[in-house]
């Protein structure tokens, strides 16, 4: 298959990546070799295959429900890029 | 104390021949000697110093010390140290310090090593040459022309320069065992689970391991036992009991059955290389093991699987990094480009923060990871790999049904030059072919020292071990270790 330039641009925006026109042709160019790379698998038979998500096998792990210290306040807004005494600060969400 | 391992300064710091200030003194003036390797990222002099007192004093005063007691240890800069500097490789991350520790860095703590700042790395994990950091390449010291290998680039060319006796790596799709190898050093990559992963920033959670480097086998057994266990805090962490892989180490393995892929010396392999894997296993056959081909049939397919699998990963991992809670923010988020003047503020400022923070790897990976889990896609893509990734798995399985071990070369090629590959993304892939097995299949693996190239570039041989093998893994790897004297070799920079 093959990636339009526009297919790349949304794409981006799902990745929230800013790319500029001249990246998203640089970008369209280099996904399509590796997309088109990856396509030989499209030649297996992998009908009635478990997919595997982990190389060894995991069972879900529960632990009881007991709470245990946490990240003090100061600490968790350490590397905020902007904060007040209590939040994170962002650009308003809504209007 | 050139040309020193761990344990023989362990002995040495533990007879009190000599302190473990001094030692980290004459490392920190071989570090800054040899700056232009560029293998760190991070030196704290002062902190790296008092750490070193703080062992001495303890050994003066006679009190119990742990199995790493003032040995400096270089961490890759992808494993959280409290209040820390920890960049990825990243301008993401430039001015990032973690609240805590990573459990790696736990256990060094409490077995008393001194944690000898960040090593240089591609950004996120992602390369196979340490080009793709945000702070410039690190050298191979063999020939400082060329790659040392990634992405744990810096901690296997800390090791080779002789900067530190030990470090630590993680693995993704070799990131451990190709800058090993390219190196001239002992990298290992824990079984899935083996190590926690707590405490190390994300890149594909499926298959990254930490792991160590070393010049030896039994520097390898010692680090791997301080670093492996369950772990409370992983949840992949496995509760398998952590042999003594120190005490074993010279035990030969009970059964020595070595299986040698016929996918691994196909199209692509470098004569040398193939020269060198093949002598390494006619030294395993006079030694009394038995040799028989396998087959991996699958092996072809593990790149094209690793590149859907680990983007995809990457992508949903890297999304926190959107500039609202720690690492990089845009300035500037005012509309740039067509048809951003529709997108929310918000949106914006995440896009502009990322596109500002990320290399041009790390965006490729999150573009084709998206990519591969966007809707109408994802069944063609990702769970087609996840199937045939199973494909993989049982042919390893297969060939364990066989053979103790399996055994062939780490890299295609011995140690490319600089740029050689940067704008080629396809062939710096390929770095990966034998390694990728290991990381799919979830077993651990090795890379060991076994032999030079006519430009005296070393190369490395690879041996891969059931899940939960490490044991026998490192003793089958010392047998060849006794016969031969190839990590012996130190680069001229290192003398």
């Amino acid at each position: 298959m093959s990636l339009s330039t526009e297919e790349v641009a949304k794409v981006a925006v799902l990745a929230r990546l800013r790319l500029s026109p001249e990246e998203i042709r640089t970008f369209t160019e280099q996904l399509n070799a590796v997309v088109n790379y990856v396509d030989q698998l499209q030649e297996l038979d992998t009908t009635g295959v478990e997919p595997l998500a982990h190389g060894v096998e995991l069972r879900n792990v529960f632990r009881d429900d007991v709470r245990g210290p946490s990240l003090p306040r100061d600490a968790a807004l350490a590397n905020a890029p902007q904060r007040n005494r209590e939040n994170f600060l962002v650009p308003a969400v809504l209007d | 104390m050139n040309n020193a391992t761990a344990t023989t300064l362990l002995a040495r710091l533990n007879a009190g021949e000599i302190r473990s200030e001094e030692l980290v003194r004459h490392c920190l003036d071989r570090a800054e000697a040899l700056k232009r390797l560029n293998a760190f990222v991070h030196l704290d002099l002062e902190r790296t110093l008092d750490q070193a007192r703080a062992i001495d004093a303890k050994r003066a005063a006679g009190e119990p010390v742990g199995p790493l007691a003032g040995v400096p240890v270089a961490i890759k800069d992808v494993l959280c140290v409290d209040g820390e500097p920890t960049t990825a490789g990243s301008r993401m991350l430039k001015t990032f310090k973690p609240p805590y520790d990573a459990t790696v860095i736990t256990k060094l703590r409490e077995a008393g090593a001194i944690l000898f700042g960040k090593t240089n790395m591609d950004e996120f994990a992602m390369g196979s040459s340490t080009e793709n950091s945000a702070y410039g390449p690190t050298l191979n010291p063999w020939d400082e022309t060329r790659i040392p290998g990634g992405s744990s680039g810096g901690s296997a060319a800390a090791v080779a320069a002789d900067l530190v006796p030990i470090s630590l790596g993680t693995d993704t799709g070799g990131s451990i065992r190709q800058p090993a190898a390219v190196c001239g050093i002992v990298g290992l990559k824990p079984t899935y689970g083996r190590v926690s992963r707590y405490g190390m920033l994300a890149f594909a959670s499926s298959l990254d391991q930490i792991g160590p480097f070393t010049h030896d086998l039994a520097d390898a057994a010692l680090l791997l036992r301080v670093i492996s266990g369950h772990d409370g805090r992983d949840s992949t962490s496995a509760p398998e009991p952590v042999p003594d892989y120190v005490a074993s180490l010279d035990k030969r393995p009970e059964s020595l059955r070595i299986g040698v892929p016929r996918e691994f010396f196909g199209e692509g392999l470098d004569s040398e290389v193939e020269s060198a894997v093949r002598e390494a296993i006619r030294v395993y056959e006079k030694a009394g093991a038995t040799i028989k081909e396998v087959s991996l049939p699958n092996t072809k397919y593990g790149i094209p699987v690793y590149y859907l699998v680990a983007p995809a990963e990457c992508s949903s991992n890297l999304s926190r990094y959107d500039g609202t809670i720690f690492g990089h923010r845009a300035e500037d988020w005012s509309p740039k480009h067509p048809g951003e003047e529709n997108l929310h503020p918000l949106v914006r400022m995440m896009m502009a923060s990322r596109a500002e923070g990320f290399g041009a790897e790390v965006k490729r990976r999150i573009m084709l990871g998206t990519f591969a889990l966007s809707a109408g896609y994802a069944d063609q893509y990702y769970n087609q790999a996840l199937k045939v990734r199973r494909l993989i798995r049982n042919d390893v399985d297969a060939a364990f049904q066989e053979v103790d071990f399996i055994v062939g070369p780490t890299t295609p090629t011995p140690a490319f030059r600089l740029g050689e590959r940067a704008d080629d993304p396809l062939s710096m892939y390929l770095c990966d072919l034998y390694t990728i097995t290991a990381n799919l299949a979830g077993i651990p693996a090795i890379s060991i020292p076994c032999g030079f190239s006519k430009e005296n570039l070393p190369i490395g041989l690879q041996l891969l071990a059931p899940a939960f093998a490490e044991e026998p893994l490192l003793r089958a790897a010392r047998v060849f270790e006794r016969e031969t004297d190839w990590n012996a070799r130190r680069p001229a920079v290192a003398s």
